[in-house]
């Protein structure tokens, strides 16, 4: 957790993401145009989004297997750094959204409940809401250990939930977004592959710039603490 | 009295709602109105997982009652636009399963967690939705006579149901331990 490397790398690959990303040759198709190197920012931030929460369920799990308490302040921290991969990831899709969903004859208002309707859209609100819930059961409980305990067994149980409403319902129901039949991010034919050379590494460094970025929170937490443990 | 009879989709939709909102007062009390006392006097005699399926067995039947209740009030009340009863009948009965076990679990955190019933709802609202999404969709094809109900989804419901008590079983001995 302490070492520096992965840092430096993490660095290091968001820098080859802006970098290439923007500058180098991309497919053009119709409807999506340049927008297409949004793949490495709005993607990935749902892939970080993902391996946040699955490395904050393994701390939970870990949690009650042991009851240390850094395990229940690491799942803790990791959902939270999640649900900001979250938000962001909705924030990059809204301005994909309003370049290729939007009707340009209509101002954004008059398309929104049309846009608003998707099923993914609802899938991915619905997951930020099961770990808003998560950190609403968390702080309703003053007890340190009942606390650790109550809420990585809701972390687990969302988590199982969770499965459904981003992975399963959003390919069953009709939607215009991408992704409908597997993952096109990783299916080999739908992905071109000079996307790929920027792609793969775009997520590796995003999700290690999120796992940074809690493990600053949890060494905070940690040492604000220190007196309880 | 208000809408008189409304049409199949406004019906089927506020079917939904009203038995979620009746899964959420008829199976929140379970955990609730035990008293510490009896709570542990249950813990003398039974395993944690004993305990906990039997919970989810009496809440299910419970709501099951409910489901067919409310069902026939709606009947009553509201007219019957449905056109495929039985198919209609046992997604109803699978529906009310479903909410029953989750809310089950849910009240089970709720209670140790010693909220009221508001805490529930923050907790289980956005754990139900996709199942609640999935029974709307499916049930109005019993309202459609050219429509059939997929199996695939309904064996996904059953799935999500058959998870739902495997993890009851392995996580509620960790909130039963005090």
């Amino acid at each position: 957790m302490y070492k520096s490397w992965w840092k430096i790398a993490s660095v290091l690959l968001l820098l080859y993401t802006f970098v290439g990303g923007f500058l180098m040759d991309v497919p053009r198709l119709p409807a999506l145009g340049e927008t297409i190197r949004n793949l490495y920012f709005h993607v990935c931030m749902w892939f970080a989004m993902m391996i946040l929460f699955t490395i904050s369920l393994v701390n939970s799990i870990r949690y009650l297997r042991t009851f240390k308490l850094k395990y229940d302040i690491a799942a803790r921290h990791y959902a939270t750094v999640g649900v900001v991969m979250g938000v962001l990831g909705y924030a990059t899709g809204a301005i994909w959204m309003s370049y290729t969903w939007g009707d340009p004859n209509n101002p954004t208002f008059e398309s929104f409940s049309s846009i608003a309707r998707e099923p993914k859209l609802i899938g991915a609100a619905i997951a930020l809401l099961i770990y808003f819930a998560y950190m609403v059961l968390r702080d309703s409980i003053n007890d340190m250990d009942k606390r650790a305990r109550i809420s990585s067994v809701y972390n687990i149980f969302a988590y199982a939930m969770l499965f459904p409403s981003i992975w399963i319902i959003p390919r069953i129901l009709p939607s215009l977004h991408p992704g409908q039949t597997g993952n096109p991010a990783l299916d080999m034919q739908d992905i071109d592959n000079r996307m790929r050379l920027v792609f793969y590494p775009a997520v590796i460094g995003w999700t290690l710039l999120g796992v940074w970025i809690t493990t600053l929170k949890i060494r905070f937490t940690l040492l604000k603490e220190k007196h309880l443990m | 009295m208000a809408m008189n009879e409304p049409e199949a989709k406004v019906w089927n939709g506020l079917f939904w709602v009203i038995q979620l909102f009746i899964c959420i007062n008829a199976v929140a009390k379970s955990f609730m109105q035990e008293s510490r006392g009896r709570m542990l006097y249950f813990y003398s005699i039974a395993s944690p997982a004993d305990f906990v399926l039997s919970k989810l067995l009496f809440n299910t039947v419970l709501m099951l009652l409910m489901s067919l209740l409310s069902l026939l009030l709606f009947t009553l009340f509201l007219g019957n636009p449905i056109q495929k009863a039985a198919p209609f009948i046992g997604l109803v009965l699978l529906g009310g399963w479903s909410l029953s076990l989750v809310f089950s679990f849910l009240a089970a955190i709720a209670a140790r967690a010693q909220q009221n019933a508001a805490i529930m709802a923050v907790l289980g609202f956005p754990l139900i939705i996709p199942q609640l999404l999935l029974l709307m969709r499916l049930s109005n094809a019993a309202f459609a006579p050219l429509l059939t109900i997929p199996a695939n989804t309904v064996l996904l419901l059953v799935a999500l149901d058959l998870l739902v008590i495997m993890l009851a079983v392995i996580l509620f001995p960790f909130l039963w331990k005090d």
